[in-house]
């Protein structure tokens, strides 16, 4: 007979999935504008990709396919690692790649709201290891690239692995600053000679530091629209920021400034929007703290001392596993209890 | 994340009151009640008063079907320490003495007492007493025939409250918040009543001794404010406007909001010298003692789905029927009627159900108004649940918990402390009935301490009777061994030497003896005790029996009943049933005792509740013995029987519905 409360007031799952990628789309469209139409196409594929994995899974669980599908989660998991993998990658690779997020690392653990860790970047794991090649291989951003690529180029280029006879492969991709970066240092260069080299922009690298701009609006939209807290993006910026700064006051020849990182790599994208996902992530205030500043300092870490270029992944695969500790141990005090 | 709280209410901190954690802003569809004076009813054809409106006993009956009886005339009177008085609303005659469906979210039928009015409304002799002079405890003694209880909704009787061996009372909290969307009848009582508002206040003030005065009011109610603050000036009551955030009406988060004081958990406000009082009762109490007039009456706000919705003035017993009339009558669409307001109140069985002092609001639903819930989707830890909770529980793992019946965690995780306001499914994206998901959690936690409780005490019986066996063994072989032992020293004594031997013999006989004494002793003292406690628990285990079987009954959403849970109802049934004998039978027992210590109230409360709906249960399983196909085999145990298959039948319902419930989510 209790069936109180009679009303709620609570945005559906599918409008804030729907908001988180309408809060993609600042990104996405400076991410097109310098790097070329080439990502469309691969967020295409990966939407479709997603859609269909999901699809079929949910249809072997014998679960309802439509309530599922339009909760939008898949197409976001497909989105975060479009974005996140070089944009003038194979076809295959995305597809293969959102296909594990979607099978294994969602629909196996029992699909939304059960999967221990981030689904995208267990995708964008397991690239990295096994295709480590292409997925470090960033093309420059366009609009400062001497050899330019059409849509049709690259429309060709990511589905036959065709370029056009004059422009070779080298021609238009580069190291990514962060990777640039690493190898300089091995190579006993100091931060003064490595940072002039082209592909370093105003405080990042050239052209991503924009979308990563883009990708700080978006994340703002997220937090006024209430979607996101401010803790995660906080302390996870505020751990690279804190990092960062303790090393280079150290030695500031040998390590980047914390704007550089800051700017670098997945940082903005990675705060708002991939340790973002609830469902992954710990549920207490203070949980948040610690999970986004342990992802954070981990994520630095890597990219300086660890065999890869960027961290972001791996930091927040690491963190997923201690979220049941973090929240148990981040327990907020409760009302009329000893403080 | 954000609930959508935390922002507005921070910035309210500078009005010297403390936010609480959490909290939900409500739509309030309060300006849909208030806009009309209180109204009058015309008196109905009937009045049907439930002997059970508060928290406690039943009070006992003192009147006989036919009798005329006049208004403001005692017709039940309080019975045991927690119960309160029932009084004839109206001059008439006694029409009727029986069960009847009451408003109660059990929807299970108890008993009433009906009257047909005269039409005369002719009053009893008034008897009003001098509050401002007279002695505190006698005028607190005659509480007890007033009738009064909590009319916040809680329906807690009020002369307990008001009692000397409380710790002394410094600061009394005037609960005025209403912070339920649609109920508007404290808001009214105020802007009409504020003078009598404060004289009532200005009783409980004497009554308790307390010093400190404060009513707290949210902020959506500016002229009842303003009503109040006029009314105050040049006495030392404080108005406190309390921002509009739910549940401020909650007793432990008003206590914080106006004193910034945190009740600790299991313990009452009383016990740091805090009374709080709702409004409407403190009016009670003035009319009371100023003019005689027991609790007849109650303010109820007919809302909602109705043609004009008002607050009325209502005499208790009033059938639903007549109040829905007198606010222009239902719309069309009008599906059903709840009582309480959307976040804590509950569905009533019919229009027929009368109004009792617990109900301050009722309102038509439609499902227009009220959208029935989509089906919920799995839990996406978005922690607004928990960002919303007013307790700083943590919604999200404590669903988790009760989900997967690990109900040892969710204790762990503080489940009792939840007071299940709705907060957190209110803000859930999911749409998950969280709220429903605590109180399956918590009927089964207390159920299963129950049973545990029960089965201690049966294995400690077994050890008793074992012990006992043993022991007769052991006095029996002692008995032969001196005997023997006696017939050999008498032998030896009759021989030469007998003195060593006759003092082994009386050793031997003494020992014996002592511990045959000591385990008399023991026999007689111990199981007394089992049996003493067994009352209370059996009659708390069929409490919760009954009442699980009446959630099973009634919760088509509950989470609950696979196999192992219908074994377990079948099981607990039959133990209610077997035991319900003992149950009568000891509590009669312990009536006679009048050495007994008193019963902690509130345990006796139970014990009668637990009687009560036992007895409601037994009568539910005949219905559907009757009805069932199992009329043939009626062996030696044809209630039991049937009360276990209809337990099955339950179950089974339970467990089906539960099975749709849960395929919605999964949905
Ligand atoms: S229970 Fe609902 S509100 Fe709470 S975390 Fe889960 S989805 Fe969010
Ligand atoms: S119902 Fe319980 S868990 Fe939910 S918000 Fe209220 S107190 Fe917290």
């Amino acid at each position: 007979m209790n069936r109180s409360p009679y009303i709620t007031n609570a945005p559906s799952v599918s409008s804030i999935m729907l908001k988180v990628l309408l809060a993609l789309l600042p990104g996405i469209f400076v991410y097109a504008w310098l790097y070329g139409g080439g990502i469309l196409i691969t967020l295409v594929l990966a939407t479709a990709t997603a859609l269909a994995t999901e699809a079929i899974m949910l249809k072997l669980r014998r679960r309802p396919v439509q309530p599922f599908l339009s909760d939008y989660s898949a197409v976001i998991t497909a989105w975060l690692l479009a974005l996140a993998i070089p944009p003038l990658a194979p076809w295959w690779l995305i597809v293969v790649g959102v296909a594990f997020a979607i099978i294994i690392a969602k629909q196996l653990y029992g699909g939304l709201g059960y999967n221990p860790f981030n689904p995208a970047m267990v995708g964008y794991a397991v690239l990295l290891i096994s295709f480590p090649v292409i997925m470090t291989k960033w093309p420059a951003a366009l609009s400062f690239a001497e050899t330019k690529l059409s849509f049709m180029d690259q429309f060709n280029y990511i589905f036959s692995h065709a370029l056009p006879a004059n422009i070779s492969m080298d021609a238009v991709t580069s190291a990514t600053p962060l990777d640039y970066l690493k190898t300089q240092l091995k190579l006993n260069q100091s931060m003064d000679t490595i940072q002039v080299a082209p592909i370093f922009g105003v405080f990042g690298a050239k052209g991503s530091e924009f979308v990563a701009l883009a990708y700080l609006a978006g994340g703002a939209f997220l937090w006024q629209q209430r979607i996101i807290t401010w803790h995660l993006p906080t302390a996870f910026l505020g751990a690279i920021a804190a990092m960062a700064g303790l090393f280079w006051m150290i030695d500031p020849s040998q390590f980047a400034n914390p704007v550089f990182h800051l700017f670098s790599g997945a940082s903005i994208f990675a705060a708002f929007f991939i340790l973002t996902d609830p469902i992954s992530g710990p549920t207490t205030p203070k949980g948040k703290l610690y999970f986004a500043a342990g992802a954070g300092v981990i994520t630095y870490l890597v990219r300086v001392y660890g065999g890869y270029p960027d961290g972001v992944a791996f930091a927040v695969i690491f963190m997923n596993i201690c979220v049941p500790l973090i929240d148990m141990y981040t327990q907020p005090r409760v009302f009329g209890h000893k403080k | 994340m954000n609930a959508p709280i935390n922002i507005a209410g921070l910035l309210k901190k500078t009005k010297d009151v403390f936010n609480f954690h959490g909290g939900v802003h409500l739509p309030e569809h309060k300006a849909q009640s208030n806009q009309l004076p209180i109204g009058q009813l015309p008196l109905p054809d009937q009045l049907v008063l439930p002997l059970r409106q508060h928290i406690g006993n039943m009070p006992k009956v003192k009147v006989a079907v036919g009798d005329h009886v006049l208004k403001g005339q005692l017709i039940a009177e309080a019975e045991g320490s927690v119960s309160a008085a029932i009084h004839a609303p109206t001059s008439g005659t006694i029409a009727a003495i029986a069960d009847a469906v009451l408003p109660h979210p059990s929807g299970l039928p108890d008993r009433c007492i009906t009257i047909t009015p005269d039409g005369n409304d002719t009053w009893i002799e008034r008897h009003p007493q001098d509050w401002r002079k007279g002695d505190v405890n006698t005028l607190v003694n005659s509480l007890r025939l007033s009738g009064i209880v909590g009319l916040g909704g809680a329906a807690f009787p009020t002369q307990i409250k008001l009692r000397s061996n409380r710790s002394p009372i410094h600061t009394l909290v005037i609960n005025a918040a209403e912070c339920e969307p649609y109920i508007t009848c404290d808001d009214m009582l105020m802007r009409e009543r504020y003078d009598q508002v404060v004289h009532g206040i200005e009783v409980a003030q004497r009554l308790l001794g307390a010093k400190n005065i404060m009513i707290g009011i949210e902020d959506n109610k500016p002229e009842a404010v303003k009503a109040m603050q006029a009314a105050v000036e040049n006495t030392d009551i404080q108005v406190k406007v309390v921002p509009t955030v739910y549940p401020s009406g909650d007793a432990r988060r008003l206590v914080y909001l106006v004193l910034g004081k945190e009740v600790p958990q299991n313990k009452r406000s009383t016990e740091f010298g805090v009374q709080v009082f709702n409004v409407a009762t403190v009016l009670a109490l003035y009319r009371y003692f100023e003019f005689g007039e027991p609790a007849i009456s109650r303010i109820v706000s007919m809302t909602g789905n109705v043609n004009q919705a008002q607050n009325f003035e209502v005499l208790f017993g009033t059938p639903l029927r007549h109040l829905v009339k007198a606010a222009g009558g239902a719309k069309a669409d009008t599906s059903h009627y709840i009582m309480g307001g959307p976040m804590m109140g509950f569905n009533l069985p019919s229009e027929d159900v009368p109004i009792t002092k617990a109900a301050n609001c009722i309102i038509a639903a439609s499902s227009t108004l009220f959208e029935p819930p989509p089906p919920a989707m799995p839990c996406i830890r978005c922690s607004r649940c928990a960002d919303a909770c007013p307790v700083s529980l943590q919604p999200q793992e404590l669903y988790w918990f009760a989900k997967s019946d690990n109900f040892e965690k969710a204790q762990d995780y503080n489940l009792f402390d939840c007071i299940e306001c709705g907060a957190c499914s209110y803000v859930c994206p999911s749409d998950i009935p969280l709220v429903q998901y605590y109180r399956y959690a918590k009927s089964e936690v207390i159920a299963l301490d129950k049973a545990q409780e029960a089965a201690d005490l049966a294995r400690e019986r077994n050890e008793f009777r074992l012990a006992r066996i043993e022991r007769e063994k052991q006095e029996r072989t002692a008995k032969h061994a001196a005997r023997a032992q006696g017939a050999k020293a008498a032998k030896v004594a009759g021989n030469s030497d007998s003195k060593p031997a006759a003092t082994d013999k009386q050793a031997a006989i003494a020992a014996a003896i002592a511990r045959a004494k000591a385990q008399k002793e023991t026999d007689s003292a111990a199981p007394k005790n089992t049996t003493e406690m067994s009352a209370a628990t059996k009659a708390e285990i069929a409490e919760t029996d009954s009442r699980r079987v009446a959630a099973g009954l009634t919760e088509e959403k509950s989470p609950a009943a696979d196999n192992d849970k219908q074994a377990k109802i079948v099981a607990a049934i039959a133990r209610a049933k077997a035991q319900k004998e003992d149950v009568s039978k000891v509590s009669v027992s312990g009536d006679d005792k009048t050495t007994k210590p008193v019963v902690d109230a509130d345990r006796q409360a139970k014990i009668d509740a637990a009687i009560k709906q036992a007895k409601v249960a037994k009568a539910e399983a005949g219905k559907e013995k009757t009805s069932g196909n199992n009329d043939g085999q009626l062996m030696v145990d044809a209630d039991k029987q049937a009360k276990i298959d209809a337990a099955i039948k339950r179950a089974k319902a339970a467990k089906s519905a539960a099975l749709t419930a849960k395929n919605k989510e999964d949905n």
